[in-house]
């Protein structure tokens, strides 16, 4: 520690052994060496490269792709380019995430509650189940559902059939669908005037809410203006803006309705069940984590059970659970790049296909990976505002 | 002190709950309305999904496709004459495992008598005697129990003396296995090389693992400290890299790892492919390893800074010998838990080509002879990976227990 010395009576520090200069000095060399390996690394890529013949560059997205997808949400067909095949593998990744999200909080938070029930069965049961999903790979519960389960389902002939009517088979689930007529547009605008009045009311409830101190239903009042005025739009419309088109069995194979291909099914179903046992612990852990002290005090204050609930256990276990229920569906959306060992066409298996064709091997996967790091960036951005959000209400 | 003598008659105990069976059924299953409706609810799920469970397996399900491949789910191609080498790395870890026992857990618990019975029962197992696995496997399997029970007394006599040999035995083991199943050069007489294309099954499952753990430590401890280094320049680098691999799912890594890597070599050079695996598992387990050790980092108090500072120790030795020893510690439960989530993620190189024992799992099913049996393949190796898993939380809950992690 000479640096310490006093500095005055000795010559300066010679700058080799300034601290300030050595930082420096780290930094450069560090930097320096990043820059070496990288080059090495990259230079050996274009040798490779340039002895393949091939030349980095996006131009092939532009290019006609020249394969089928099966499932697309976009118009897709063999002669679209690249870039619209990017499109519909990420449609259809963002589909099943979506999906598998809302499902697996559903199941998540059941098996949860479940687990703190006071009944033993449905303790147990879901004790089971948790432990059961928690400790199985994901891609080998994948596979078995896929090719142990749905493709080995009866034949469409056979097919297991539901009320609806929905058929089960090994072509995958048929539902009903609705067809837009010539007054889905309007409709749409009647739903978004409903989404906008719905948001009028519940900011109106919360703000009478502040004023007076008594605390609405405000959620609940706006999702129930948003249903008033899609049902009331549904009536004044001249014809219906939906017609329903039930799925039909026609000798083998089933037409009409909306129909969920065996890869699509097991993909969302295998990441939903596999999250919500994750999903169900974090939903344990947070309500666990508001002492009983609380519960017995709001009780003491002469709040009803659900106000209880509501306004005392809800608010604190959010802040507990949101977090790590982030990192979860992060995991769902990744993790639905499984698909490719099913095959359901989603962003890494369509990239993969792409990469076949094409032989672009360095763009495609610069790309699906920038793709991916975007989607976690952007949700857990979301996630971190909605975070903040429960913390201010609580706080 | 002298004796008292207590004048009156000592205090009764409380009253212990005592129930009745039709009491705690009360309890536990009827007593409410809905829980009512719930347990009946439940009872019937039971039901339906045992009674659908056990028709397949006993009407059913036919185990004969394990029995015919039971040694390629195990070890995969791994060569029939040295396959001793499989089984002294077992009992280097019963031997070890044993130790620890003896040394930590001290009494007999039902874990320990399970641990032990397992291979009993398996080697005395009539459902092996059809198998490819030989009759030696059932001899192997009785010594790895004999090994334990041995190392066990050894660590009870020695007891915490023998911490220190313990926890250097677990160290030097991981690189140990590497070296036994690999082997040293083709022409060796003792230790010939298996070349990594005829590693397997369960066998490489476990060795990915290895070293996809033993790797990545050091890795994420380098990257955790560049996280938190005051160096403008190191710590972004560390941060994009974290975030980065964070962001991406491990196939794309492992895809890349495929793909990608022969392009960064010399041209003319190709690393096999097993190689490229490891080093993507390697390389992503980095990132979630660095995360945890800052955790562990964060959760030191200053004043440890301080008083190191105070006695005069560089920057250096302040994180070496006081905070990474104590922070380390307090990571070690999470580490159990990233050596889980690694020991299920292994099971994505089979979508790369490896034979891992998912792989071979399903390069069996895509024989003729047995495109029927995904049931029962599946369940077979769900199996393995689930008492696994289930062992390994297991311990880390121990650990947790006995590091007194959340108690300080």
């Amino acid at each position: 520690m000479e640096q310490n010395q006093p500095l005055i009576a000795h010559k300066q520090t010679a700058f080799w052994r300034d601290e300030r200069f050595l930082r420096i000095l780290g930094q450069i060399l560090f930097l320096l060496l990043l820059a070496l390996i990288i080059g090495y690394l990259a230079n050996n890529m274009l040798d490779n490269l340039s002895q393949l013949g091939i030349k980095l560059g996006f131009g092939f997205l532009e290019t006609t792709a020249g394969f089928d997808i099966g499932e697309h949400l976009i118009p897709y067909n063999r002669s679209s380019t690249f870039l619209q095949a990017f499109a519909v593998g990420l449609l259809n990744t963002l589909l099943v995430a979506g999906l598998g999200i809302i499902l697996a909080t559903i199941l998540g938070i059941i098996f949860g509650v479940a687990r703190l029930s006071s009944n033993y069965l449905v303790q147990l049961l879901a004790r089971v189940y948790v432990e059961f999903l928690r400790n199985v790979p994901l891609l080998v519960l994948l596979i078995f559902l896929y090719t142990g389960l749905f493709i080995q389902l009866p034949r469409v002939r056979n097919a297991i059939t539901l009320l609806g009517p929905t058929y089960i088979s090994n072509r995958g689930v048929a539902i009903p669908w609705g067809l837009p007529t010539e007054t889905f547009f309007t409709y749409i605008w009647i739903l978004v005037f409903g989404i906008l009045l719905a948001f009028a009311v519940w900011y109106a409830l919360i703000r009478y809410g502040q004023r007076t101190g008594r605390i609405p239903l405000a959620g609940l009042w706006g999702v129930l203006t948003f249903l008033l005025v899609a049902a009331l739009g549904w009536i004044v419309l001249p014809s219906p803006p939906l017609s329903s088109s039930p799925p039909v069995v026609q000798g083998l194979r089933i037409t009409g309705g909306k129909q969920f291909s065996p890869e699509f099914m097991a993909l969302l179903l295998g990441l939903a069940i596999y999250t919500s046992a994750f999903i169900a612990d974090v939903v344990r852990a947070g309500i666990q984590s508001v002492s009983k002290g609380q519960v017995e005090a709001a009780r003491s204050l002469g709040l009803s059970s659900f106000q209880v609930l509501r306004l005392v256990v809800l608010p604190q276990s959010l802040r507990v659970i949101v977090p790590p229920l982030t990192s979860q569906y992060l995991n769902l959306t990744k993790n639905s790049s499984l698909a490719v060992a099913i095959g359901f066409p989603e962003l890494f298996h369509v990239s993969g296909t792409v990469l076949n064709q094409s032989g672009r091997a360095v763009e495609v996967i610069a790309l699906v990976m920038a793709i991916y790091l975007a989607i976690s960036l952007l949700t857990s951005a979301f996630m971190n505002w909605y975070n903040r959000r429960v913390r201010l209400v609580e706080r | 002190m002298a004796e008292v003598t207590v004048p009156r008659a000592p205090a009764l105990p409380p009253p212990t709950e005592r129930y009745t069976v039709i009491g705690w059924m009360h309890k536990n299953l009827f007593s409410t309305w809905y829980n009512t409706l719930l347990t009946i609810f439940s009872l019937l799920l039971i039901y339906a999904l045992l009674k659908s469970f056990l028709n397949w397996l006993l009407t059913v399900a036919d185990w004969e496709v394990i029995q015919v491949n039971l040694r390629l789910l195990m070890v995969g191609q791994y060569p029939r004459t040295q396959i001793q080498r499989v089984w002294l790395c077992l009992h280097l870890l019963a031997a070890i495992i044993g130790l620890s026992w003896g040394i930590w857990v001290r009494r007999r618990s039902v874990v320990g008598l399970v641990l032990l019975l397992v291979p009993v029962l398996i080697s005395f197992a009539p459902a092996l005697s059809g198998t490819s696995v030989s009759g030696s496997a059932r001899l192997q399997l009785l010594l790895m129990d004999s090994i334990a029970l041995i190392a066990y007394a050894v660590g009870r006599l020695g007891g915490r003396r023998l911490r220190r040999v313990a926890v250097s035995l677990w160290v030097l083991y991981f690189p140990l296995v590497l070296l036994i199943i690999r082997g040293l050069t083709i022409t060796e007489n003792m230790l010939p090389l298996v070349p990594s294309t005829l590693w397997g099954g369960l066998l490489l499952t476990f060795l990915l693992t290895i070293v996809g753990i033993s790797f990545s430590f050091p890795l994420g401890i380098l990257l955790a400290l560049g996280r938190r280094s005051s160096l403008p320049v190191i710590r972004w680098a560390s941060i994009t890299y974290i975030e980065v691999i964070r962001g991406v799912p491990l196939v794309t890594i492992l895809f890349m790892a495929s793909t990608m890597v022969p392009l960064f070599f010399p041209p003319g050079t190709r690393p096999d492919p097993v190689l490229r695996a490891m080093v993507g598992i390697t390389l992503f387990t980095a990132a979630y390893m660095a995360e945890n050790v800052r955790g562990g980092l964060q959760a030191i108090p200053h004043g440890q800074f301080d008083a190191a500072h105070a006695l005069g120790l560089s920057g250096f030795q302040t994180m070496t010998f006081i905070i990474l020893p104590q922070a380390l510690r307090l990571v070690i439960p999470v580490l159990m838990g990233l050596f889980i989530a690694l020991f299920k993620d292994t099971s994505l190189v089979a979508t790369i080509g490896l034979l891992d024992l998912l792989g071979i799992a399903r390069s069996i099913l895509a024989q003729p002879q047995f495109v029927g049996y995904q049931k029962e393949v599946y369940l077979f190796i769900t199996l393995i990976y689930w008492v696994f898993c289930y062992f390994l939380s297991y311990v880390s809950q121990r650990l947790e227990i006995s590091l007194g992690v959340g108690e300080r």
